[in-house]
């Protein structure tokens, strides 16, 4: 079948119903809410959002585990909901932060398994296993039993089992979660060469590192509480902020001092503040550049000491800062708290 | 796709999915311990639970172990291994993929035909349970004198009747499997729930007769009923006869019976796990882990 696309959505949406106690009543989650969005053939897409945003129900929408609320979606071409069967052997997912496989196996003969699933004759896929196994430098555990294997280790042979079957569109959720940060590179490296060899493939790839998502995506969806808020190339995206000034200002113990005391202030857009130790870095995007003078005064009048002063390119943080108010991890951090 | 090459890929995946699942399971129901220990394991468990079954009927009946109901008892306990084997081996392949192993979703969503695949997984169930079957017979002809007349017996009605009974059996197995999609809980008590609540309501340790006369319906409603007399029938002939319940019936007419109500059960699994599987999918439960 030939379509233009190989993810397609509109309208898409999903609420969850949770219940709170076995006597309370039910509250609805809504986890996505009106998702539109088109990826071509051959496009590396990002997902880019905070914990809870949404972007593993949309994985699981659009890989058939989970059913949408409202609208529609469809992966290769066929409706995620009524032919399903038609999506799987076209489809692959791997799922980051997870220690999953069958301990009591081989590296080999779980991914030999899951190549049995997909009608993978035997000899190719030892052959493809072995090749696999040496690209993410895991070829001398072949025969190591996966329960043998540390969390990292093992997220390396759920990440080769995402690509044994060679699939046309490949769902990556947070792939690198867990990953050292030589491994995260390895496997950033290898996603992209992958894409690029075939134009045919495509991969969805959700991530909370924007660097992951900057690198590597060739469109990114900026995603939070369930809604698209930006759709774009990270380099569009980050246009839009060109035109602003963006200053990263280091201070002495802030005294007191938060976001909000800059709020508002004439001309600042937004404020991301990251306590230290001893000090604090604060995130500034400006009308113009002359506002920095009065967010100086602010600070000495408060008997803030400025450590360091930098503007900077802008970059996906600062358009996500942009677009939902506060940086990821403040949101994050935010919803811990209320846990 | 015509239907012709819909078909024939169809037929690829349920086989495909059954030969794979059936291997998985026989790795993760052998590769537990040393084989050593696992031959061990598969020849005392069932063998004592079979003797305390032997010393609690020698206590009661004082030792009349020449009585009719003996081999009854013996023969139905011993065949009843199965419905716990393949019943729960099916339903519980949910939970260990869901919850132990954490790749229920990644086997969801691979091309495999899913029923098929947990039907796979009670493969291993159903080859250690028919150890345990052998051991528990042969050591109740050897030992306990149970009255098996090779000469008599009818090896052909015995073989289907029994394959049947293991199809009904994969049937309740994939309905509880249903169940257990929308049970979010490391709760393998499902299927040995209904395991349990059977073995009093089947005729494998008494016959019905011995029920409250309300609560005989329910026996008579189970497949497992017929198919345990019809076995009995086929090695021990007319002693399996000596008792009322069921005696007005040829073989014939169990043979019937069993079929009939093998047919009705897998209908009504297909129906029930098609139900839950699209409920499970609809309310995000297919890969949703308790951590219990």
């Amino acid at each position: 079948m030939s379509q233009q696309f190989s993810i397609e959505t509109q309208d898409l949406g999903r609420v969850y119903k949770i219940r709170e106690g076995k006597k309370k009543s039910v509250k609805t989650l809504v986890a996505l809410h009106d998702v539109n969005l088109q990826v071509p053939r051959g496009e590396l897409f990002g997902l880019l959002g905070p914990n809870g945003a949404g972007k593993t129900t949309l994985i699981k929408i659009l890989t058939t585990l989970l059913a949408p609320s409202s609208g529609w979606a469809r992966v290769s071409g066929y409706d995620v909901v009524r032919e399903a069967a038609q999506v799987r052997p076209r489809i692959n997912m791997v799922s980051g932060g997870e220690s999953s496989g069958y301990g009591l196996l081989t590296v080999r003969e779980n991914l030999w398994m899951f190549a049995q699933f997909y009608g993978i004759p035997s000899a190719e896929a030892n052959r493809r296993i072995r090749e696999l196994l040496q690209v993410v430098g895991l070829a001398d555990r072949l025969n190591t039993k996966s329960s043998d294997l540390s969390t990292g280790l093992r997220q390396k042979m759920n990440i080769v089992r995402g690509f044994l079957t060679d699939p046309q569109v490949l769902f990556l959720d947070e792939p690198t979660l867990g990953l050292d940060v030589g491994a995260s590179r390895d496997v950033r490296a290898f996603i992209r060469r992958w894409i690029e060899q075939e134009r045919a493939r495509t991969v969805l790839l959700t991530t909370h590192y924007m660097i992951e998502a900057d690198e590597l995506c060739d469109r990114v969806a900026i995603i939070n509480q369930g809604r698209v808020l930006a759709c774009d190339s990270p380099a569009n995206l980050k246009r839009r902020l060109q035109r602003e000034a963006i200053f990263q200002i280091e201070t002495s113990s802030p005294n007191g001092l938060s976001a909000r005391d800059f709020e508002a202030l004439p001309g600042v857009r937004q404020v991301a503040h990251h306590p230290g130790d001893g000090k604090a870095t604060f995130e500034f995007i400006l009308d113009a550049e002359e506002v920095v003078g009065a967010i100086i005064n602010t600070m000495t009048t408060k008997g803030v000491r400025l450590l360091n002063l930098s503007k900077r390119e802008p970059t996906l943080e600062d358009v996500f800062v942009d677009l939902v108010g506060r940086s990821m991890e403040e949101i994050e951090s935010a919803d811990k708290e209320m846990a | 796709m015509n239907s012709k090459s819909a078909i024939s890929n169809l037929n690829s995946s349920v086989w495909r999915s059954f030969r794979t699942a059936a291997w998985l399971g026989w790795q993760i129901e052998s590769n537990w311990t040393d084989p050593f220990l696992f031959a061990v394991y598969s020849i005392i468990k069932p063998l004592a639970s079979a003797m305390i079954l032997v010393v609690m009927y020698g206590v009661i009946t004082h030792g009349d172990f020449a009585s009719p109901l003996f081999p009854y008892i013996y023969l139905g306990n011993a065949f009843y291994i199965y419905v716990g084997a393949v019943m729960t081996g099916i339903s519980w392949a949910v939970v260990d993929d869901r919850e132990h192993y954490k790749t229920l979703k990644y086997i969801y969503t691979a091309p495999t035909h899913f029923p098929t695949y947990l039907c796979g997984r009670g493969v291993a169930r159903f080859l250690t349970g028919t150890f345990s079957v052998v051991i528990t017979i042969v050591c109740g002809i050897l030992f306990l004198h149970v009255p098996i007349d090779f000469a008599a017996m009818d090896v052909p009605l015995f073989v289907v009747a029994l394959l049947i009974g293991v199809l009904m059996l994969a049937m309740m197995g994939l309905l509880l499997a249903g169940v257990t999609l929308l049970t979010v809980h490391h709760y393998g008590a499902v299927g040995e729930a209904v395991a349990g609540a059977l073995y009093l309501f089947s005729g494998a340790i008494f016959p019905l007769d011995v029920l409250p006369a309300f609560l005989r319906p329910l026996g008579f409603l189970m497949p497992i009923t017929y198919w345990l007399e019809l076995l009995r029938r086929t090695l021990v002939g007319s002693v399996a006869q000596a008792f009322p319940t069921l005696a007005g019936l040829s073989n014939a007419q169990l043979f019937a019976i069993l079929l009939g109500l093998t047919a009705l059960f897998t209908a009504l699994a297909a129906i029930v796990f098609r139900w839950c599987e699209l409920r499970a999918r609809e309310r995000g439960l297919l890969d949703r882990v308790s951590n219990y």
